[in-house]
């Protein structure tokens, strides 16, 4: 077990390490990365001031070291826009974000597996069919243009919910449910095909010959069983979350880290964007870790895979 | 055959090619007397502006059929490069097998479990916004899905007595893998291509909305989508045109997508 937890330890640690060279190559690729941080009317002098406080008149690989260690020590530079260190406005905001992912997972969850359920017990019959399409088109909908037609119907037109910022409870329901529809199709896909699976299998027969009704059978049996898949993938929709994010947040006017990523990029704040990026990289990669670690505890067929 | 999805993607693609003779106006000249005309079916609408007209007066039916060519030259740079370099990694680590394998497909797992989106915006923000950028970040995002399916396909093939009696007639290992395995995994990577197609548009149009994508003036959907939220209260066709343009493109790709792999290769139903 403790060789297993290191082992994907340092598999996360040396893909953070590839990214924060990448990171630091493609500052460099395009030109010197002051002139990504300086104002169009700076002068000569404020670029050579810019240079050498950040290191920038130095050789490659003292670059390299200074911005390895600052990352290392949670320095990642000074937002332009913020002109506050860019870690710091971004744990502002995160806790926004941390308040839309679970409310978005659980109503992704409450739609997709009733209705993954129905798809697979009604096989092939129109409650199948129209599961399918709904899925299909889930599939085919930008989430961008889904929230802002959301807006339109129930904002402007009904007058029913608020349209941005954050506020009572009200303002989660739309960011929620837009956020929460990216995930729909694929869960209720996953939950439809694995139940097939378990359907078919010999303690559902035992299950049924014993006399046990449907009901039972299915919600009870079977779906635990069917579940397993899509708690496995846990890590992924967690990953799809925070990019989903990026988007609705946008749309939503809501000041979580999504928001905050989409402003790094309009504004053109390139130590904010890496801060950004490295975080998420943290969290998402921590995330996938912790929910490694929980399944190969759980299911020791997982250690030795 | 899925019709409905082949006209609608006939459609798409006749009018990206013949764009400048079928577009009513010019896709970026501005008239402002004009601005902000409802579509011809609302009250104020004229037949002049079918789809109504945007916040400079631009065309928005004009500026739409300008937008698919975006999408399709994306759609084909990003997936030929993607997909390319994806056929490419999956053959080499399939055939080669060994840790040549093993390292490439640690590689391709890193690749899947990270929010690759995040690079392709440090991308347009590093390099600057164009269609070389956009094709590199979708490039970024897609091999390793291409390159995990090629490679299982490649496994089964590898094992067949053709491969083995090429190399008893002395074929070299590159010989092999370009003459005799990647006919055999055409298939796979045609439906392939087509499932992603839908992907990387709404990938494109994504990066567009968030200002990463084409820049303006050449008009985008995602771009129209952004531009339009602004005024989504007065003026709802901006936003809802262009975005109910990419579902249907989309839907549409995806269900040929879906006909095609079920038509070639049952098989990859699972994927």
């Amino acid at each position: 077990m403790q060789r297993f937890i290191l082992r994907r330890l340092a598999q996360s640690v040396l893909l953070l390490f590839v990214l924060a060279l990448i990171i630091f190559a493609l500052a460099r690729v395009s030109g010197n990365p002051a002139d990504l941080l300086l104002r169009e009317d700076a002068t000569q002098e404020d670029r050579a001031h810019l240079l050498r406080v950040l290191g920038l008149d130095r050789p490659v690989h003292e670059q390299l070291y200074l911005f390895l260690s600052g990352a290392v020590r949670g320095d990642l530079g000074e937002s332009i826009r913020y002109r506050k260190p860019a870690t710091e406005v971004f744990f502002e905001r995160l806790p926004n974000t941390l308040q839309l992912l679970p409310l978005a997972m659980v109503g992704a969850l409450v739609v997709a597996i009733p209705l993954g359920v129905l798809a697979a017990v009604y096989r092939g019959t129109i409650v199948d069919r129209i599961s399918g399409a709904v899925a299909v088109v889930g599939l085919a909908t930008p989430s961008f243009w889904l929230g802002i037609v959301l807006i339109y119907v129930f904002s402007i037109k009904l007058g029913l919910l608020p349209s941005s910022r954050m506020g009572g409870p009200s303002h989660y329901v739309l960011p929620a449910i837009t956020l929460g529809l990216f995930l729909v199709a694929g869960m209720m896909r996953l939950v439809r095909s694995s139940l097939l699976e378990v359907m078919g299998s010999e303690f559902v027969k035992l299950a049924r010959l014993k006399g046990l009704s449907q009901t039972v059978v299915i919600w009870k049996h079977c779906l635990r069983n069917a579940l397993i898949p899509v708690t496995t993938l846990f890590g992924v929709y967690f990953a799809l979350l925070i990019t989903g994010a990026i988007v609705t947040e946008t749309v939503f006017a809501w000041p979580g880290v999504g928001r905050l990523t989409y402003e790094a990029v309009i504004f053109r704040d390139y130590p904010l964007l890496q801060a950004v990026i490295l975080l998420k990289a943290i969290i998402v990669l921590g995330v996938n870790l912790g929910v490694d670690i929980v399944y190969a505890y759980l299911d020791p067929r997982v250690r030795y895979a | 055959m899925p019709w409905v999805s082949l006209v609608i993607i006939t459609v798409m693609v006749l009018g990206a090619m013949l764009a400048p003779l079928i577009a009513p106006h010019s896709p970026t000249e501005q008239s402002l007397p004009d601005k902000l005309r409802p579509p011809a079916w609302e009250a104020g609408g004229s037949t002049r502006h079918l789809l109504g007209t945007d916040v400079l007066g631009r065309d928005v039916l004009s500026r739409l059929i300008y937008g698919a060519r975006v999408s399709l030259i994306v759609a084909a740079v990003a997936l030929l490069a993607g997909g390319g370099i994806g056929l490419m990694v999956g053959i080499v680590s399939g055939y080669l097998g060994g840790r040549v394998d093993s390292f490439l497909m640690r590689v391709v797992d890193a690749t899947l479990t990270f929010p690759t989106i995040l690079i392709a915006l440090l991308l347009a923000v590093s390099l600057g916004q164009g269609l070389q950028t956009i094709a590199i970040a979708i490039t970024v995002l897609i091999w390793a899905r291409f390159a995990r399916v090629v490679r299982g396909e490649v496994l089964g093939v590898k094992a067949r007595d053709f491969v083995a009696l090429a190399r008893v007639h002395g074929c070299s290992h590159l010989r092999i893998m370009a003459v005799h395995i990647v006919p055999n995994v055409l298939n796979t990577f045609m439906v392939l291509l087509t499932l992603h197609i839908g992907f990387v548009i709404i990938v494109e149009a994504s990066l567009s909305f968030l200002g990463a994508g084409i820049p303006p003036p050449t008009p985008s959907w995602g771009q129209m989508v952004a531009d339009g939220r602004s005024h989504i209260a007065s003026a709802w066709w901006l936003s809802v045109v262009p975005g109910a343009a990419i579902m249907l493109v989309v839907l549409a790709f995806n269900l040929f997508g879906d006909w095609l792999r079920d038509w070639l290769d049952p098989r990859l139903r699972q994927v």
